[in-house]
């Protein structure tokens, strides 16, 4: 009973609000447009969104430590543009893909690390890193390359047929490139609740003073957190190549913001310390559905902005809104637990 | 090796902050195995920084720190930790939203032999940890569901449970109840038994006589002295601590008291009645007369400040109503009180006081501009006239009014928020711990100010920690314990016994 | 004359303005003169010194705006949003897309597009100032919806416009200088006079030093704020008029796009301290000029634009790090260090 009960902290509602609103617009998609329900329109959402799934849980790290990180859209722009120009020089795949892995990594930790050692504002640095980022795509290449390998053809074409029934709805496909999105998922979830890099992550958006005096590395925690943001931006950038195969230097503008918005709608607090992965995908999710209910309903893509902006808006000002009570609360104490 | 049970041996220790700040000057310490040692020095003496270099925080610029005969050069507390040294600070240093369990295991989880973190060992050991501590709460919860005192016996509670030799209290006991005190003492006299060094820094020299073995005191960066506490009388340690001749400035301020005695009793001011204030205070009733220093009397936490934040509008009135000068106000912001004639130095002052990067005289003249509003900017000249003015007055120590803050000592940065509210000319100053951090010459000067601005007919709201201080200043003096007002005493009934009796919990 | 220099250099315009003409200088050596040239057509002023004061206006007015956000510490990264909003809502009411009954007043559908971004502003200032949210958060809001508002006003497509009256705002000249720099002039000017005439500026500085306690003081934060990011929205919809009134039309995919970049690099460039504190408006000013100038030399190099955006990640980095005490303390320590060597040796 206990421990049921304190998996529904106040930090949990906002995920809360997310599944059971993801249930309700499923529910309401499937009532009001014919062929909507069906395992294929579930598994879609991952089809569609793996790439920014694995953005999202990468700046998740970033924001439990309390900051941010815009400069994913570039990255994978970039990742996505130089692998395809790789790929036509004639590179073998696997080692364009380390390639572009390491090159993530190491724009994290340098990024990272000018926030760390210098005490620059994340915003500011990663800014200047996005525009770096997509200043370089261009430089790679102006126009889309597309891309031709067999290996990444393999990745952006099989899937795995997924039958629950007989009946139509109830069968769909994975890509298998969704296969990399759940690994991520899996590891993630590991490396923040079984690790103490992970631990460290969510006491450094607790209180970095704090953290520094407890004797945690500050340093290579909040660095890591910026190399796995990076890191999963390259990755993103790789499953987003194999989604599109082409690599465009234009591509994914503005992609940072769904990438936070699937966070924040997901529960993670943007003054950090709290955070989950699985609610970033979730976030990704609803992101998903309501591009899928939009389109079914035939209206401007531009709604789907407008509409994870408002959803985005009511989780921020729910958050604060129960952070503000959380701070009267303290007021008051539990000093009576003394006994 | 003269002594065997020796455990931490710091020689000629020296740091330099920048070329013109000496915060240690070839300083020493030495800790025995089974020792509470008391550190005490006023502020400025160099205790905060010997201890950031024991704790790795900050790197020593020279000298030589042994622990077990072996020399220890932290680089880090992680550092620190890992030779056996854990430091409690006065601000809790823990993360509120972690686990209480976790927050005394992290950084040095149990783990499996795949390095997967074993949460059910964290959450037993926890609860079996802060048993000893007879603390019975539920370690799963997040941290910011315990109140502050709760969270510092947590802080202290992982501090001993890191393998430590030396555990290094700092000032750990502001935030603690008398009772929770007496916990924390049992708590170091056990660890002393078995063998523990402990640095204790205090504030309150009761504790130091109550629990220390010895005590080293330093002053201004330099080392004075150390001595067995059984051997040095309380009034001695006190003028080690000053270094100078604490009667003379103790006498003026006497007969500034004398000399309040007969103005006070003027027409009220300012009125609390049945005043509540959502989560803190409850049915305060308050008045405050004219040419009189009211002190407000209680443990942290106790309601001192809640009143003061109440009577400028920091917080709002919930229930009852707040007179002033017999007629109904209602502040909404802190704007409100100040054109009413009312000021106050709020406690905090780093982070309520001063702008740091701004200087003294746009310091001085901040309050004054927002009471005249916007758009009546003072001029240039009469800025650099009233900054003039109250440098002179108050003694401000500064080149002169362009300077920084921020580069002010604490005393000093204390008279210009002073000069401030001073500056809009109040009816009513409120002041919240002014002497806090301040050295005694200072605070002496501080408090003279206080009295004479009584008697020249300001009514004053004082609140201080220090009941000594409190006796110097205060006439009447109201009691406040758990946000409720709890006794009053007026001229002879004030002593330090009666305050004491009623805070502990003796109705008067 | 020696303690003329020292006083104006003090000021903390004065390097900016300097570096500006620097590259001025440099553009016109390379240039081989041609760069300073004027040409007068029609009474009007013509040459590339010219296109860079009427290019540069936008990001001059956001910066302006900018620079009071930064002071207090925060950011407003919607600007760009906001300048599409007010571009599509002005073409769209002069095209008589929306409002038809205005017959395309440009006047009403100017007012009615700076009142947009007034409300834009007055929005992000109520989430900073009353419910508390971080500035950057409260931000991107806007930031995520504003071109999805612009993109509803304008039913998704790139609206075009015929309007002569409109196209002054961008293209117009009075007394033979480009209408831009007017509106640049009047606006800064008020906000200059604002900030040096009352005590707005102290209180701005006071609170992006220490919100706390400058409340303490007195001096009301959240109005602060709210007027301050209101400001900041008005004056991103104006550019977004003048933006607009450039392309002849509303592109609400590109209006504004990523120039919020621009305006903070035009304040950092111009000594404000991004984490809030002193200020100087003229000096965010010679910033966005510097920044204007940067970009047509560039361009004027032949080198694509694409390097231009790395140009300019780069020198904010570098300015930051200039600002960045730990940096500072690392090059002293460093420089310290060395000495000591040397004198060991």
């Amino acid at each position: 009973m206990e421990k049921t009960k304190k998996k529904f902290q106040i930090n949990n509602i906002s995920l809360l609000i997310t599944v059971v609103l993801f249930v309700l617009m499923f529910a309401f998609g499937s009532v009001k447009y014919d062929n909507f329900f069906s395992i294929s329109t579930f598994l879609n959402l991952f089809n569609d969104n793996a790439y920014l799934m694995i953005a999202g849980i990468g700046v998740t790290f970033v924001l439990i430590t309390g900051g941010i990180d815009i400069s994913i859209s570039s990255t994978v722009a970039f990742t996505g543009v130089f692998s395809a120009y790789l790929l036509q020089k004639g590179v073998p795949s696997f080692a364009v893909i380390l390639i572009v892995l390491v090159i993530g990594i190491i724009v994290g930790v340098a990024q990272g690390a000018l926030i760390h050692y210098f005490n620059m504002q994340p915003f500011i640095v990663t800014l200047a890193g996005q525009f770096l980022m997509r200043g370089l795509c261009v430089v790679v290449s102006e126009a889309s390359i597309p891309i031709t390998d067999p290996f990444f053809k393999s990745m952006a074409l099989n899937k795995v047929a997924i039958k629950l029934g007989s009946a139509k709805a109830a069968s769909g496909k994975l890509y298998y490139y969704v296969f990399i999105l759940l690994a991520v998922l899996l590891i993630s979830l590991y490396v923040l609740k079984y690790t103490k890099f992970g631990r460290n992550v969510y006491a450094l958006g607790g209180n970095e003073t704090s953290a520094k005096l407890m004797g945690l590395n500050v340093a290579r925690t909040k660095i890591c957190a910026y190399a796995i943001s990076s890191f999963c931006a390259a990755l993103g950038g790789v499953v987003f190549s194999f989604y599109t195969l082409a690599g465009y230097g234009l591509q994914n503008m503005g992609m940072e913001l769904d990438a936070l918005s699937s966070a924040v709608i997901g529960g993670t607090l943007l003054t950090g310390g709290v955070g989950t992965v699985v609610g970033t995908v979730i976030g990704a999710m609803i992101q998903g559905i309501i591009q899928t209910i939009v389109t079914y309903q035939n209206l401007n893509t531009w709604w789907t902005k407008v509409t994870i902006a408002a959803l985005l808006c009511f989780f921020i000002v729910v958050q604060r809104i129960i952070a503000i009570r959380a701070e009267k609360m303290k007021g008051k104490g539990e000093s009576d637990s003394y006994k | 090796m003269a002594n065997d049970n020796q455990l931490l041996k710091a020689r000629n220790i020296s740091k330099s902050f920048g070329k013109a700040v000496i915060a240690l000057d070839n300083v020493q310490f030495d800790l025995n195995r089974g020792e509470i040692h008391a550190l005490l020095g006023e502020n400025g003496a160099g205790k905060s920084t010997l201890i950031k270099v024991l704790t790795g925080v900050e790197e020593r610029d020279s000298g030589t720190v042994f622990l077990n005969g072996k020399e220890i050069r932290p680089k880090s507390t992680q550092d620190a930790q890992n030779e056996g040294i854990a430091t409690v600070y006065q601000e809790v240093n823990l993360c509120p939203n972690l686990s209480v369990a976790e927050n005394i295991y992290i950084g040095r989880e149990p783990r499996n032999k795949f390095g997967k973190i074993d949460w059910k060992k964290i959450n037993a050991d926890a609860e079996e940890l802060l048993k000893r501590f007879d603390l019975h709460i539920n370690v799963t919860k997040n941290l910011d569901n315990y109140s502050v005192a709760v969270q510092q016996m947590i802080a202290i509670a992982r501090a001993c449970d890191i393998d430590a030799k030396v555990l290094i209290l700092d000032e750990p006991t502001s935030s603690l109840s008398t009772v929770e005190v007496e916990k924390l003492f049992g708590i170091m006299r056990r660890l002393r038994k078995e063998g523990m060094g402990i640095l204790f820094v205090t504030h309150f020299l009761d504790q130091v006589y109550e629990v220390t073995d010895r005590i080293t005191v330093y002053r201004n960066g330099g080392y004075v002295g150390t001595y067995q506490t059984a051997e040095l009388p309380r009034v001695e340690l006190v003028a080690k601590m000053i270094g100078k001749d604490y009667a003379s400035l103790n006498e003026s301020v006497v007969a500034g008291q004398l000399g309040e005695e007969k103005a006070a009793g003027g027409e009220e001011l300012i009125e609390l009645c049945g005043v509540s204030s959502p989560g803190t205070i409850q049915d305060f009733n308050v008045k405050v007369r004219k040419g009189e220093v009211l002190g407000l009397s209680g443990l942290l936490g106790s309601g001192r400040s809640e009143t003061a934040r109440v009577l400028f509008g920091v917080d709002s009135v919930g229930k009852g109503e707040m007179k002033l000068k017999k007629e109904k106000v209602h502040f909404k912001s802190p704007l409100d009180a100040i054109r009413s004639g009312i000021a106050f130095c709020p406690e905090n002052r780093k982070t309520e006081g001063i702008i740091g990067d701004l200087t003294i005289r746009e310091n001085i003249v901040l309050a004054l501009q927002s009471k005249r509003g916007m758009f009546q900017k003072i001029s240039k000249k009469e800025a650099e006239r009233l900054a003039d003015e109250y440098i002179e007055k108050l003694e401000i120590k500064t080149p002169d009014a362009g300077q920084l803050i921020k580069n002010l000592s604490g005393g000093n940065q204390q008279k210009v928020i002073l000069a401030r509210w001073l500056a809009t000319d109040p009816e009513f100053l409120m002041l919240d711990e002014p002497t806090r951090g301040i050295d005694i010459g200072t605070k002496a000067e501080l408090q003279k100010i206080v009295i004479d601005l009584a008697k020249q007919g300001m009514a004053v709201l004082f609140i201080s920690s220090e009941i000594d201080e409190m006796l110097r200043c205060c006439k009447r003096m109201i009691v406040l314990r758990d946000m409720r007002q709890v006794g009053e005493l007026k001229g002879k009934e004030i002593s330090e016994e009666a305050i004491m009796n009623i805070m502990a919990g003796g109705e008067k | 004359m020696k303690e003329k220099f020292n006083k104006l250099s003090q000021k903390k315009a004065f390097w900016p303005v300097v570096i500006f003409l620097v590259i001025l200088l440099f553009n016109g050596v390379v240039s081989g003169g041609d760069f300073f040239k004027l040409s007068i057509v029609d009474g009007h002023l013509y040459g590339r010194v010219i296109d860079i004061f009427r290019n540069g206006s936008k990001l001059m007015i956001l910066a302006a705006g900018m620079t009071m956000v930064l002071a207090t510490g925060g950011t407003d990264i919607s600007v760009g949003s906001v300048m599409a909003i007010s571009g599509a809502i002005a073409c769209s009411i002069v095209n008589g897309n929306i409002l038809p009954g205005l017959n395309g007043n440009v006047v009403v559908a100017i007012i009615l597009a700076i009142l947009a971004g007034i409300t834009c502003g007055f929005w992000n200032g109520i989430l900073v100032a009353k419910i508390k949210i971080q500035p950057i958060v409260a931000t991107m809001i806007l930031l995520v919806a504003g071109r999805g508002i612009a993109q509803l006003v304008t039913q998704g497509k790139i609206i075009t416009i015929t309007s002569d009256a409109y196209y002054f705002i961008n293209g117009g000249y009075i007394l033979g200088l480009p209408f831009p720099l007017f509106i640049v002039i009047f606006l800064a000017g008020v906000l200059i006079l604002f900030v040096g005439r009352t005590s707005f500026g102290l209180f701005l500085e006071s609170v992006g030093c220490n919100p706390k306690a400058s409340k303490f003081a007195g001096i009301q934060v959240d109005k602060m704020l709210l007027v301050i990011y209101t400001i900041s929205g008005g004056f991103a919809a104006v550019a977004g008029l003048i933006e607009s009134a450039g392309i002849k039309g509303a592109d609400c995919n590109n209006a504004g796009l990523n120039i919020e970049l621009d305006a903070i690099l035009a304040v950092a460039i111009g000594g404000t301290n991004l984490m809030g504190g002193r200020f100087s408006i003229p000096a965010s000013l010679a910033g966005a000029l510097i920044v204007q100038s940067i970009t047509t030399t560039v361009l004027a190099q032949g080198v694509p634009a694409a390097y231009i955006r790395v140009l300019k990640a780069v020198l904010i980095i570098v300015i930051c790090l200039s600002q960045s005490k730990e940096f500072k303390e690392m090059l002293t320590s460093h420089k310290a260090a060395k000495k000591r060597k040397a004198v060991g040796e």
